[in-house]
């Protein structure tokens, strides 16, 4: 009997005395929680969003001021639930020492408790409500505000000769913040609302909703959809002759993700959005961002998604340098407020006051070049704030 | 509003087309299958592997769409379905809704997440103008005369053949049918395969409205099991009737009154049964 203990006590200490000297010498791996919809209606965004994370690992090492950085990635299917559920194991079972991702604006409320309470800096890469920053002090936002990415549409379409829209919105938060910022910026350059609707987000039947439109007889209709939605609306407003008729259609960038834009066909040519980012960007640091991502993801062209991942591990890899490898909450957000540095989209800043993204934004037109769609720039607003009045 | 009109009949039609197989399998089988959408979306994804990979024309892709899930129907009869008929109605419907998450796993690893995107032949795309106000869309039309002929061979099927005839009979009462010596068992195992082959058709045609993607026998649940529902089992007029009603009303619904218009087809369901609980053209079937 005694024997037998001192045996297993011998062998515990020769396990135990094998994993220290590992333990002790090495610094701490730093542990990144992602939390991202993998699978489900908004998987496009989880897959764009981690493959830029891992382009941005794979191109920048994964060791930042002494520590080695450890993604963990959980697929919360969009169920805000699951991502609360997901945002503690992490803190507490794993001790992640900063949470990401965050497809969708519910998901992103459900953890910004978690966050307040572990003081653990959060990074949105995706969500685009306005109001997300405000739910905890530890919020940062890498990706974008639907006001920032309306806004300027509203204001061309006014100067340029659009009189009347019909507005179309999915019935969620982005889908309302979009068109209360359209309404108000579009009426108060002097244009006129004809009417509007709001399709549910489950199963989105967008028929009866553009004809409706049709009927209105409006200069132009506006539409603001889940990313990868696009097609759909794009496939009724073909049908449905709605360009044969006069009508324009515009809105935010999120209808003709990059992501599906080529396979949107011809129906989708001569549509005008504003947005934070386009693949056909001509900037060097875009050409190569959408070269390495085409490369290491083949057949996937990156989205506005992307950068919102791609940027957000710059965010921490620029932080983290500057305080030396501590990602202790209040120290995080302190380094982290007003950093600026160049994204593939262009200048990016981290607003000192609502922790939220300025960026600029572009106007753009879809146009077939070298025989694919793209979503080409001409015209370029520096600087727009989150709450977009610029 | 005969452009709204038109739009609901031509939706109510794809109801109707999807729906049946379930109506039948489900009023002479007496068998909860919830897993009736998943056979819609293999023709589905057949259908965008063969268009889109394969370049194989639309129309050859559609007898496809109906045969391989028919065929996948007849074997998970008779390998699995076939066990569970006397079952408990639960156990049903844990096996299918089992069945139904390993489709969706299956689908959602081989195609991806995303709604699948095809492109019709160019003759059915865009609009017939009638007169002003009044547009048809081509592929809408299309639709329509389709899922006539189906519904006229259905028709002629059941009731002007020896198969459609024995068919009834195992419907109206299945242990008498059985006494007279009609196969009963053969008979539920090629009808399940033409329910499932009908589904796959209805979603092969459907990518162009509905939207395909790896949850769409979730999502599309409801609608099947509404309209036989209200449609009554076991007949092919009851689920057409409710079929084109619901179309009607959700297209009209969110036409004219938006905000609520997705609510609109719960509510007529739920007015219909109250008026007529088993349904518009339902039988009590005997077993």
């Amino acid at each position: 009997m005694i024997a037998r203990i001192s045996l297993i006590a011998l062998v515990v200490a020769v396990v135990f005395g094998a994993c220290m000297p590992a333990t002790v010498f090495a610094q701490t791996p730093l542990k990144v929680g992602l939390i991202l919809p993998m699978t489900g209606p908004m998987a496009s965004t989880g897959k764009q969003v981690v493959a830029a994370v891992k382009l941005y690992v794979a191109e920048h090492g994964d060791v930042v001021a002494g520590r080695k950085i450890e993604v963990l990635l959980r697929d919360d299917a969009n169920a805000a639930e699951t991502t609360k559920r997901y945002a503690q194991e992490l803190v507490t079972n794993d001790h992640a020492e900063i949470l990401a991702g965050f497809g969708l604006t519910p998901l992103a409320f459900a953890a910004a408790p978690i966050a307040t309470a572990a003081k653990v800096p959060m990074i949105i890469m995706s969500a685009g409500t306005f109001v997300i920053p405000q739910k905890s002090p530890y919020i940062i936002r890498t990706s974008f505000t639907l006001p920032q990415n309306t806004a300027p549409i509203a204001v061309w379409a006014a100067k340029h000769g659009i009189k009347k829209v019909f507005t179309l919105v999915a019935d969620y938060a982005p889908g309302i913040d979009s068109e209360t910022t359209f309404k108000a910026v579009f009426t108060a350059n002097g244009g006129q609302i004809v009417g509007e609707a709001r399709v549910p987000v489950q199963n989105p039947d967008y028929a009866p909703f553009v004809q409706k439109a049709k009927d209105s007889k409006p200069d132009a209709l506006f539409i603001f959809v889940p990313s990868g939605e696009g097609a759909a609306v794009m496939k009724q407003y073909a049908e449905r002759g709605l360009a044969k008729a006069g009508i324009k259609l515009i809105g935010p960038g999120d209808v003709t993700d990059d992501d599906i834009l080529d396979s949107m066909g011809d129906a989708a040519i001569g549509t005008i959005t504003s947005m934070d980012y386009s693949a056909a960007h001509a900037s060097p640091e875009n050409k190569a961002y959408v070269a390495a991502f085409e490369k290491a993801n083949p057949g996937m062209r990156p989205n506005f998604m992307s950068v919102g991942g791609w940027d957000g591990m710059a965010l921490i890899y620029e932080v983290l340098k500057k305080t030396n490898g501590s990602a202790e909450g209040d120290k995080f957000l302190a380094a982290a407020k007003g950093l600026s540095w160049m994204s593939p989209r262009g200048k990016i800043t981290i607003d000192p006051n609502t922790r939220d993204i300025i960026q600029d934004e572009y106007i753009r037109e879809v146009k077939r070049v070298n025989g694919h769609l793209w979503n080409v720039e001409f015209d370029h607003l520096p600087a727009v704030p989150p709450d977009g009045k610029f | 509003m005969l452009t709204v009109l038109f739009d609901g009949i031509a939706s109510g039609a794809l109801l109707f087309l999807l729906a049946i197989g379930l109506s039948i399998t489900l009023g002479i089988m007496n068998f909860t299958n919830l897993a009736h959408g998943a056979f819609a979306m293999l023709g589905g994804y057949l259908t965008v592997v063969m268009l889109n990979r394969w370049g194989i024309s639309f129309f050859y892709c559609l007898p496809v769409a109906f045969l391989a899930p028919a065929l996948a129907g007849v074997i998970l009869e008779r390998a699995f379905y076939s066990r569970l008929y006397d079952a408990d109605p639960l156990d049903q419907v844990l096996f299918t809704i089992g069945l139904v998450f390993a489709s969706i796993a299956t689908a959602s690893y081989l195609m991806g997440a995303q709604h699948q995107i095809i492109q019709v032949p160019h003759f059915l795309q865009g609009q017939i103008h009638v007169f002003s106000g009044f547009d048809m869309g081509t592929y809408r039309l299309f639709l329509l005369a389709f899922c006539g002929v189906i519904t006229l061979l259905l028709h002629l099927v059941l009731m002007r053949t020896r198969f459609g005839s024995r068919l009834r009979a195992a419907v109206d009462n299945g242990r008498i049918a059985r006494g007279l010596g009609i196969n009963v068992n053969r008979l539920f195992a090629v009808t399940f395969g033409v329910g499932s082959g009908l589904a796959g058709l209805a979603g092969a045609l459907g990518i162009e409205i509905l939207n395909l993607d790896p949850v769409f026998p979730v999502k599309f649940l409801v609608y099947f099991l509404i309209v036989v529902a209200v449609g009554g089992t076991g007949t092919v007029g009851g689920p057409l009737a409710a079929a084109l009603i619901l179309g009607i009303f959700d297209v009209a619904g969110k036409y004219y009154v938006s905000q609520i218009g997705a609510f609109v087809i719960y509510a007529v369901m739920v007015a219909m049964l109250i008026w007529r609980p088993q349904g518009l053209f339902g039988k009590k079937a005997v077993r």
